[in-house]
């Protein structure tokens, strides 16, 4: 029943298990167990799919704070099962593939448990439907993310890599999750199904935008979007399983995912349309461009992540035009654009992850992935260069690979755009599939110079560290599956569209009901054909000539990216709190006592103001006789006087003199026990004082300056102003029945007629027994303080 | 007169603050002991003054006055005792080891 909550809590339980079994295992490699964790789960949402196929949904709800609407209800339909296949399939793969890349001096127990915690937390955010469930599991992907990052802690670069990538990650998730309470706030309602049958009413609230590009800001930083992309090339110090795992197959997908999942809810409008159709399509370009300057393997293939995440992500803008024609043939036309997006997302996660692993064995087996130390390895890794061809080739657009297919349905969706009658795109519509077709070129040289560079050419066997030779076969099995899948998908696409593809899209797209898109090769000669050939043409050109037009990467100067500004914010932002804290944290008493009674005035009587519930009613006071006013008076000058008394002693006395007035009050008031209590402990009082003055030298006159004077006669009058005027409100209206009536059964209750004494001793026991318990400690400081010997005092130092 | 205990707390307390923001410690702390009568008379004056008789059950008189105050000051009184004592102890030790009672030079040093 609950199959799918089980499915996100396995990981989780399993990583809790793991530090048990290590230390049992001795020296059976702890992969081996982990390895079954996504393989079962794998399997469960195998079984899934010829009900999500049916168009069917699963929902199943566990009640988690339901006072304020958070339930961990979790939602499967075709978009989230994608999700999860590709996080369970992709999670086997490379728990296989890190069994023999990690060397015996890794610590196994911390990286599965990071990487099972990621699985676990990967899962939750595609099934949720809660919105702040979907954000506690959010942000658990990029704290585990960023303890992956930091595997090889010991690194400096890791550490930058991985705090950068949390700082910008983390940024984006509170805004997201400002955006959510936004929604809430309009819908009240903390779930998606039910946001996005209600949504239509709220289009016109002013919150409505403010909640999208929050949203917004949440996927573009999570899926590396332009400006934001800068975290992602760092990532890359991680173990390449995990950048194999979570920076190109699933986590970085996460944002996609949002989008997607976000679309019935704010696509077509045109702000949506516009905003996620050229944020992706500005990466897009730009992590192409860059990815052909990278000397560094994994670098090239981060820069190009970016870029394929940038065309997945302009698909989703694109497509989110479908729903503002709704059902219709002009909808089934542009709903093509987001399932063409779902298709690549498949398609990229596995030739990249190829990528990533041939990566991975190159490193592993030669101790390098500079282009500049590589070539002619064809000769000696001639399996590991298959996986590389084919990788490649796929992410090149080329025919026989998925790529290919996916590729031209993102040609046709740009072209169709160009047609586009809404959103004002007729003017500037043309923009759309030149830039798509000048990116994919960059994208084709890229990839021939991962192919070419590393494998052709002369082999340089004196600049690596170790004679090439292919690895065990343990490491080639999983990219083995992934080349196997890649061909595989370009033969039998329509497997993977209607039985998955499609009621992905149907969730995303509500509205189209027919029109089943079919996935086939071969359209004839039409302009996205010609649109590959012309990449292949000019693509190879470019790679040809890639020396003599280098010098337009010069161009940038190098102070002005984005890293760079991203680094001396942080620096400011260091200085800055810096500069605030040791100008507050001074060290000295009298000004933290300052700030403490400034906030009270501002908390404390601001609220009094401003709440307008200051109120003064004099009727239900009792009356005044003359001795009671003398005797305010007296008190009243004695305590005025104390700050102006010219020696200790006389301070002493009028403190004194305050303290008995008090014990005269309590004896008019009634209250004979307090006035007994007052008169011996004012007298123990006075007595201590005046025999500490023995120890303690002359009370001097204040030698602080007149401003500090005032400053704190300032604050003084102010506080004292303040009690006055919360004690009369108070004073002036009750908001309860005094609950006194109760003791003055204590006879019966407490067997007490001294209702005080009945208080302390029966009703408040507990009170008084820990009021002896601090008197104790009092003594107990008091004893040890006295008895403590001398330390090192300043003038003590020199016997 | 319950309005004119409040206004007469409002100037202890004021008393009690200037005391406490000054950097003689010994004033700092005789701050302390007069905010503590400021609060107590403060907390009789919020249960309503002299109406009722003491609460003594044998007076068996028709109303009492609230005990339930005079209860939590009697509390009161005694830790702020307590805390006063320490306090005084703790001046007189650091005048001991540091030579000094003004909070100005008692700062640690700079790098903390």
């Amino acid at each position: 029943m609950y199959l799918l909550i089980l499915a996100i809590l396995i990981p989780f339980i399993a990583t809790a298990l793991i530090p048990l079994i290590h230390k049992r295992i001795g020296a059976f490699h702890i992969g081996w167990f982990v390895l079954l964790v996504p393989l079962a789960l794998f399997l469960i949402f195998i079984m899934q799919i010829p009900a999500i196929s049916n168009g069917e949904t699963l929902i199943q709800a566990v009640n988690w704070i339901p006072s304020i609407g958070i339930n961990f209800t979790v939602y499967l339909d075709g978009l989230s099962l994608i999700m999860a296949l590709l996080i369970t399939g992709m999670g086997s793969l490379v728990v296989l593939y890190s069994i023999y890349y990690l060397s015996s001096s890794d610590s196994f127990p911390h990286f599965y448990a990071y990487l099972l915690l990621f699985m676990g937390a990967m899962l939750g955010v595609v099934l949720s439907d809660n919105l702040l469930v979907l954000y506690v599991f959010w942000e658990l992907t990029s704290i585990s993310s960023f303890l992956l990052i930091a595997f090889w802690y010991h690194r400096k670069n890791s550490r930058y890599g991985a705090q950068k990538s949390l700082l910008i990650t983390v940024f984006g998730g509170l805004g997201m999750l400002a955006g959510f309470l936004m929604l809430h706030s309009m819908t009240g309602t903390f779930s998606i199904r039910e946001t996005v049958t209600v949504i239509g009413q709220y289009t016109d609230h002013a919150l409505f935008y403010p909640a999208m590009f929050l949203v917004l800001l949440g996927a573009f930083t999570k899926s590396a979007q332009f400006p934001f992309h800068i975290w992602l090339p760092d990532a890359m110090e991680a173990p390449t399983p995990v950048s194999a795992y979570l920076h190109s197959a699933t986590m970085v997908k996460a944002g996609l995912y949002l989008v997607a999942r976000f679309t019935p809810i704010f696509g077509g409008t045109a702000e949506w349309f516009w905003t996620v159709t050229i944020v992706g399509l500005i990466t897009l370009f730009w992590g192409a461009f860059c990815a052909v300057r990278q000397t560094d393997l994994k670098a090239l293939l981060a820069y190009s992540t970016i870029s394929q995440l940038g065309l997945i992500m302009s698909l989703l803008g694109l497509g989110s035009a479908a729903l503002h024609f709704g059902d219709g043939e002009q909808g089934a036309l542009y709903g093509l654009a987001i399932f063409a997006a779902l298709f690549h997302m498949v398609n990229h996660s596995t030739f990249k992850g190829a990528l990533f692993m041939v990566v991975g064995i190159v490193d592993h087996q030669v101790g390098t992935r500079d282009i500049r130390r590589l070539g002619g390895l064809m000769a000696f890794l001639p399996i590991t260069f298959t996986f590389a061809v084919i990788g490649s080739f796929s992410m090149a657009g080329l025919p026989l690979l998925n790529g290919f297919l996916s590729k031209e349905m993102f040609f046709t969706a740009s072209v169709n755009a160009v047609s586009l009658p809404i959103f004002g795109v007729s003017s500037w519509g043309l923009l759309i599939p030149i830039i798509a077709w000048t990116a994919s070129v960059f994208t084709f040289v890229y990839c021939m110079i991962f192919v070419f560079r590393t494998f052709f050419g002369a082999p340089q066997l004196k600049k690596l560290d170790r004679k090439p030779v292919e690895p065990s076969i343990g490491m080639l099995i999983s990219p083995a599956i992934l080349c196997v899948l890649i061909v595989g998908l370009f033969f039998a696409p329509n497997l993977l569209g209607d039985h998955l593809l499609k009621p992905a899209l149907h969730g995303i797209i509500p509205g189209i009901s027919g029109a089943a898109p079919h996935i086939s090769a071969w359209h004839g000669f039409n302009t996205e054909l010609f649109m590959t050939l012309g990449i292949i043409a000019v693509g190879t050109l470019l790679f040809l000539t890639f020396r003599s037009w280098y010098k337009i990467y010069l161009i940038q100067p190098a102070g002005w990216n984005f890293t760079v500004l991203y680094n001396s914010l942080l620096q400011d932002l260091k200085r800055a709190a810096n500069w605030i804290t040791t100008h507050y944290m001074t060290g000295h008493l009298p000004a933290y006592f300052a700030y403490i009674f400034v906030f009270f005035i501002a908390a404390a009587g601001g609220t009094l103001i401003s709440t307008g519930a200051l109120s003064i009613d004099l009727t239900a006071d009792s009356p005044i006789t003359t001795y009671e006013g003398m005797l305010i008076v007296v008190m009243a000058i004695a305590a005025i006087s104390i700050p102006f008394a010219k020696s200790r002693l006389t301070a002493i006395l009028l403190n004194g003199v305050l303290g008995f007035s008090i014990a005269i009050f309590f004896v008019l008031f009634r209250a004979p026990d307090l006035a007994l209590t007052q008169l011996v402990i004012e007298t123990v009082t006075t007595v201590l004082f005046l025999l500490c003055f023995n120890f303690l030298p002359e009370w001097k006159t204040e030698d602080s300056s007149k401003r500090i004077k005032i400053r704190n006669a300032v604050i003084a009058i102010a506080a004292g102003v303040t009690v006055t005027l919360i004690g009369l409100t108070v004073n002036s209206g009750r908001l309860f029945e005094s609950i006194s009536g109760y003791f003055e059964d204590s006879y019966e209750l407490a067997g007490g007629d001294n209702i005080v004494n009945a208080i302390l001793g029966d009703f408040r026991a507990f009170d008084t027994m820990l009021e002896s318990l601090v008197l104790f400690i009092a003594g107990l400081g008091v004893y040890t303080l006295i008895r403590l010997k001398h330390g090192k005092g300043p003038g003590k130092d020199e016997h | 007169m319950e309005s004119l205990i409040i206004i007469l707390v409002g100037v202890l307390t004021t008393v009690a603050i200037y005391l406490v923001l000054s950097k003689n410690v010994v004033r700092v702390i005789l701050g302390t002991a007069i905010l503590s009568h400021a609060v107590h008379l403060l907390i009789l004056a919020m249960g309503g003054l002299k109406q009722g008789t003491v609460p003594l059950l044998g007076e068996e008189a028709e109303i009492y006055v609230d005990a339930l105050p005079q209860a939590l000051i009697l509390t009161a009184i005694v830790i702020s005792f307590a805390v006063t004592a320490f306090i005084l102890v703790l001046a007189y030790r650091a005048y001991q080891e540091l030579e000094t009672d003004n909070l100005g030079a008692m700062r640690g040093s700079d790098d903390e």
